[in-house]
């Protein structure tokens, strides 16, 4: 964990575009799609309110697939082979490559929210925030898991936008642009099977509203099954792979 | 001349059907773009300004074609820098090549490129239920304009290639088509977005070359908005195309 968190430190710029890219979408798409929140379903909150979440779930599954290039770059250079030769439990490695994607993600996250205050969004409170920043922390950890079983099965970092769209897909195949009740069949349809869509409402509900334990359980739970089951994936991957 | 660039134009997309990991975002990310707009945001119709649309996927292809037509561009540039940094640029130099054949050949491999994409969007379009309001017509101006973009935001690629001289600096201008894309009008009309992309959209070409390429799909062949997205895209294109003639000639003199 910690020479994930010491990438950080000694090259800041490996950091940007997990922050850069999520704010540029956050703020371009409020420029463009921002007079949607006059339609009744979006009850009075603003756009940029209603797509920050989906910004700060973008910068977890950023952060998450960043981890499985760094891991799919340490097994191209070999430094994965001299980690074989450690006593050390294959879930404890799992361990270390998640929990550093899991704080970074707090990175464009902060950045994220900092921005929008700017903007005139609301400050949510201190328990809303919490609740946010635990479920984009937890987003970010699925990721890397993902990310993981990704970089193991190809073992190379040209793997890495099949890492992103993973992401990608996650996050926006949910109630990422509009609520519920305007999604059209098929978007809707996946949103109500997609995990994801839970984790978002869960970190949405302090910046559009109150934050109700009927909102949130689902939303921990989802993010909790997604870190369970890729987790397992992710470990079965490495006891395959020898590791 | 003409063979050399026909001979490097088909190198490159000899290369580029090599290589999909290049071409799959070029229609990927802009398709699954379109299909996340189009699924969320097509209420938005119902807003006061919005133009009469038969449907949100009509007034959405063009920005899912402007978009791809963009990142064909930075991957043509990527792969120009790939040339640049594998020495396949300087033993061109070195051969009796036409200087000018080493932009041209990869600029007309980009309009191939741009051709294939436009006709990808509106395929994708027809299966999923759009109309193409202006007929066989408008399907030749929507080619047509796309093409031109598209050969434009190539050239716009290898000027980037030939300056930076290397594929992750041209790689790192990614994020930036999508900051000139939401300053446009090409997802949502001028008259529905938000201060300051509304007042800087009226003046960005991507505006009218979205508006070029939607006019014939979505409403008709009106000629004005056709004619001024062509002008739009032919501008780019010679801009480019001059520049990286300019560039090329720079960084010749400096080896």
């Amino acid at each position: 964990m910690r020479r994930g968190l010491n990438e950080i430190l000694r090259v800041p710029a490996g950091a940007l575009p997990g922050v850069i890219a999520p704010t540029i979408f956050m703020l371009g798409l409020a420029a463009v799609f921002g007079k949607a929140a006059s339609l009744d379903e979006y009850q009075g909150v603003s756009f940029l309110a209603f797509i920050l979440p989906v910004g700060m779930l973008q910068g977890a599954g950023f952060t998450g697939a960043a981890t499985g290039v760094n891991l799919a770059r340490d097994i191209e250079r070999g430094w994965f082979d001299r980690m074989l030769l450690a006593p050390t439990p294959r879930p404890v490695l799992l361990a270390g490559f998640v929990a550093s994607a899991s704080l970074r993600a707090l990175l464009p996250a902060s950045f994220l929210l900092i921005v929008a205050l700017a903007l005139g969004v609301g400050w949510p409170g201190l328990l809303e925030l919490s609740i946010a920043a635990l479920l984009v922390m937890g987003l970010a950890a699925a990721m890397a898991c993902y990310a993981t079983l990704v970089a193991l099965r190809f073992r190379t970092q040209q793997a890495a936008p099949l890492m992103q769209i993973g992401s990608f897909i996650a996050v926006l195949f949910t109630t990422a642009y509009a609520p519920r009740e305007l999604l059209s069949g098929w978007l809707g349809a996946i949103a109500d099977v997609n995990p994801v869509t839970h984790v978002l409402e869960g970190v949405r509900q302090g910046f559009v509203g109150d934050v109700t334990w009927a909102q949130t359980w689902p939303a921990l739970l989802s993010v909790t099954a997604l870190v369970l089951v890729l987790g397992a994936l992710a470990v079965r991957g490495m006891r395959r792979q020898g590791l | 001349m003409r063979r050399s660039v026909v001979a490097l134009a088909r190198r490159a997309l000899v290369n580029a059907l090599r290589r999909p990991q290049f071409l799959a975002p070029l229609v990927l990310f802009p398709s699954l773009f379109l299909a996340i707009n189009v699924g969320g945001l097509g209420a938005t119709r119902q807003l006061e300004g919005f133009p009469v649309v038969d449907g949100f996927l009509d007034y959405q292809l063009a920005a899912a074609m402007v978009q791809s037509l963009l990142i064909g561009g930075v991957t043509a540039g990527i792969a120009a820098a790939l040339d640049i940094e594998g020495g396949f640029f300087d033993r061109l130099v070195a051969s009796p090549t036409p200087r000018i054949a080493i932009v041209l050949g990869r600029v007309l491999a980009a309009s191939v490129i741009a051709f294939f994409q436009v006709v990808y969007f509106l395929v994708l379009g027809l299966v999923f239920g759009a109309s193409i309001k202006g007929g066989v017509l408008g399907v030749a101006c929507v080619l047509a304009i796309g093409v031109v973009a598209g050969t434009g935001f190539g050239a716009i690629g290898v000027l980037i290639a030939l300056r930076a001289r290397n594929a992750s600096t041209v790689q790192g201008i990614f994020p930036l088509v999508f900051v000139v894309l939401f300053i446009s009008s090409a997802f949502f009309p001028l008259d529905l977005l938000s201060a300051p992309a509304d007042t800087i959209a009226r003046y960005n070409p991507l505006s009218f070359i979205a508006e070029g390429l939607r006019q014939p799909i979505a409403f008709s062949n009106k000629a004005g908005p056709v004619i001024e997205g062509l002008l739009a895209a032919a501008g780019i294109a010679a801009v480019s195309i001059g520049l990286s003639l300019l560039a090329l000639r720079g960084r010749l003199r400096r080896a």
